[in-house]
């Protein structure tokens, strides 16, 4: 039985090994090289692999992502760390112009990670707590992933790096030093487009990803009902076999996560069930998520918005009477 | 293998750093001096060409060209090997010639045709022949900058002796990924060749809206050097870009070359430039980078007055078949337009042509029209 790692360490052992398996996989980003990495991902890289293939990036976001691109398209496998999710905002011209479009117009493939620490819940503030995941949604030809187990972010890590295309890879802050698990040695691979069955239920559906899985997984064992956890793991691809899945089995739904409400997955998944799994509804569906509204700084203020576990387990309620 | 004319067309690829290049007037045999007129004229003529066909409802869209700066794609491009990389920017449409792109799949692009060089996919000039070592531009500028630096950070962190090199406006130096541009070659000491097109105007913004000091200097300031260069001069660009490429390969880094120039046509073809002051482009026109090249062949290099015609027009009648080609090929099949979102496998980028006598002996796969 392997021992329990925390989703931090996953990351950087996933990064660690496909580094030692492939000598064309690099790291880019600021302050990634001798420091480690603002949240120490890429500690002890700089000796291991040298300044060549873990670089450390001036503090130029469109820089960072535009050399990834290029460096992927001659031939390396570039891993780019946002030293946080809302910075992309500043390389999202080369993500969303660039990369992402560069295989449709011209079959260029750019097989590159961009790393984005992403989520609230410590006061962070309106520029340090964003989930940006729906940015990337609008962007046809970026891969959106984010994982909620330490397993999953060594598994998506791998998938993302052996990807051959640009992939925006989510890890929830949060969840780095409070979410541990069992963690295969060696190789693992979690393939792309393949949801979880985090919890079996037959009941309520609670359809989430990244942190709102274990607030959706805690709210399940709190109430003590029969609630299915769905945890996508990613986002595009999406696995619509398993929403649907799900939604036959037990017609009612919740959408959860952590971004704000307005053209967010939620809504997404919710417009997939009501195309192709409207008759096998007995609810409407319900989405938990963060009100549109920057996040706020101050505790009492950034609770109020974030969803919290009382939230689920009202909603999980709600949808349970109806 | 060599032409009539003293162009090659054939070799085998080599990189290799230390190989003996030779300098100013010993760099370019009477074949490249061929094949430099020979490109700026097919970049000319292919323009001309597909301005007629936008003219004639044939071209969706909107219409680009570099008329007037065809020495500085052309001098540039000139100097690469095979396995060096290049982004290409819209008004130099004769670094895609030199590196081996025909001019019919230049035209098929324009038209949105299947065997256009994306296929359909995009138009005008936002193309780059994977298979001859280009990524294609954006029209946000100067993002290619920033592709180019990643480019060569690859060749850098696997060591390989070989130079990224890419093209921007002056108007691009106004923004901010120019500076980060700038600033990531020099601090990761990059073998990247940036090649500023001064061409007077951003669209109609004149070069004393654009900056307050001349940009080219700044590289001095990033730590790297930056030099000027008579951008319709194709043989000072080519020098120019040789001494940079060789200082690239070779681990020094950077540089930047600021061609002077003038966009001799509207910023597309539905500008009628009425913001250009009198005279302006008489005073240009003098300097016509093609006109002026071949008078110099004729007296300076030995060519006569009949040689350089008969290249002139043997590429008219070359493109010419190519635009006919392209007009006769098909439109992509709508099926098309839904994918290719996704890779479903690395695509390496091929090697570009390299003309270059040079690459002759120990490099090569110089295909020159």
């Amino acid at each position: 039985m392997p021992p329990e790692t925390t989703y931090l360490a996953a990351i950087s052992d996933g990064l660690r090994e496909e580094m030692r398996r492939d000598q064309s996989v690099m790291c880019i980003g600021e302050d990634i090289g001798a420091f480690g990495g603002a949240f120490k991902v890429t500690d002890g890289f700089f000796e291991e692999f040298g300044s060549d293939r873990v670089l450390d990036a001036p503090l130029a976001e469109h820089a960072i992502i535009g050399a990834a691109v290029g460096a992927a398209v001659e031939g390396m496998r570039p891993v780019c760390e946002m030293q946080f999710a809302d910075f992309i905002s500043c390389g999202f011209d080369q993500l969303v112009n660039v990369a992402a479009k560069l295989h449709y117009r011209q079959g260029v493939a750019v097989p590159m990670v961009v790393r984005l620490p992403s989520g609230g819940g410590f006061s962070g503030g309106a520029v340090h707590s964003q989930n940006p995941e729906a940015w990337f949604l609008q962007a046809p030809g970026l891969k959106v992933v984010a994982p909620a187990t330490a397993a999953d972010a060594k598994g998506l890590l791998a998938s993302a790096i052996r990807d051959p295309n640009p992939v925006c890879y989510l890890e929830h802050k949060g969840l780095y030093r409070r979410i541990k698990g069992e963690v295969p040695e060696g190789e693992h691979v979690v393939p792309f487009g393949e949801a979880r069955v985090a919890r079996e239920g037959g009941e309520l559906t609670v359809i989430a990803y990244g942190s709102s899985v274990h607030l959706a997984l805690d709210a399940a064992d709190e109430l003590d009902e029969d609630i299915e956890v769905i945890d996508l793991r990613t986002l595009q691809p999406l696995d619509t076999e398993a929403i649907l899945a799900s939604v036959r089995k037990t017609s009612k739904v919740l959408v959860a996560h952590e971004a704000t409400q307005s053209c967010g997955v939620g809504a997404e998944v919710s417009a997939l069930i009501s195309e192709h799994a409207f008759e096998d509804l007995d609810a409407p569906v319900r989405r938990l998520t963060t009100p549109d509204v920057p996040i706020p700084f101050s505790p009492p203020l950034e609770q109020a918005v974030l969803p919290q576990l009382e939230d689920m387990k009202e909603a999980c309620r709600e949808l349970l009477r109806y | 293998m060599k032409r009539s004319d003293g162009a090659v067309v054939n070799g085998r690829a080599r990189d290799d750093a230390s190989a003996e290049v030779a300098s100013g007037e010993d760099a370019l045999t009477r074949g490249d001096r061929a094949n430099l007129l020979r490109y700026m004229a097919m970049m000319r003529s292919s323009e001309e060409r597909a301005i007629t066909l936008y003219r004639q409802g044939k071209v969706p869209g909107s219409f680009y060209d570099g008329c007037g700066q065809e020495a500085i794609s052309v001098g540039s491009a000139y100097v690469l090997g095979p396995r060096d990389r290049m982004c290409i920017l819209h008004r130099d449409l004769g670094a895609h010639f030199v590196r081996g792109v025909t001019p019919d799949r230049y035209f098929a692009n324009y038209m949105g045709r299947a065997g256009g060089v994306t296929a359909g996919k995009d138009g005008n000039m936002h193309f780059g022949a994977r298979d001859l070592g280009c990524v294609g531009m954006v029209s946000m500028l100067p993002d290619m900058a920033l592709v180019a630096n990643g480019m060569a950070m690859a060749f850098k962190a696997r060591h390989e002796p070989r130079v990224a090199m890419t093209y921007f406006g002056e108007g691009s130096t106004a923004n901010g990924q120019w500076h980060e541009a700038m600033n990531f070659a020099a601090v990761h000491r990059l073998p990247v060749v940036f090649v500023l097109e001064n061409n007077q105007f951003a669209y109609s913004t004149p070069n004393d809206l654009e900056f307050a000091a001349d940009p080219v200097p700044r590289a001095e300031t990033y730590g790297f050097p930056g030099v000027h260069v008579d951008g319709n001069d194709v043989e000072a660009v080519f020098e120019a870009s040789r001494e940079a490429a060789e200082r690239a390969r070779s681990g020094g880094g950077p540089t930047l070359i600021g061609c002077e120039t003038m966009r001799m046509h509207g910023h597309g073809a539905h500008d009628d430039m009425s913001y250009v002051p009198e005279g302006m482009f008489e005073e240009w026109r003098a300097r016509d980078p093609i006109d002026r090249y071949a008078r110099r062949l004729v007296d300076e290099h030995g060519f006569s007055d009949d040689e350089v015609e008969a290249i002139r027009s043997e590429v008219r009648s070359y493109v010419e078949g190519c635009a006919e080609q392209a007009l006769a090929s098909p439109m992509p099949d709508p099926e098309e337009a839904t994918r290719g979102v996704f890779a479903d496998e690395p695509t390496p980028l091929g090697d570009g042509q390299a003309p270059w006598s040079r690459w002759a002996t120990d490099a090569g796969s110089a295909r020159a029209a």
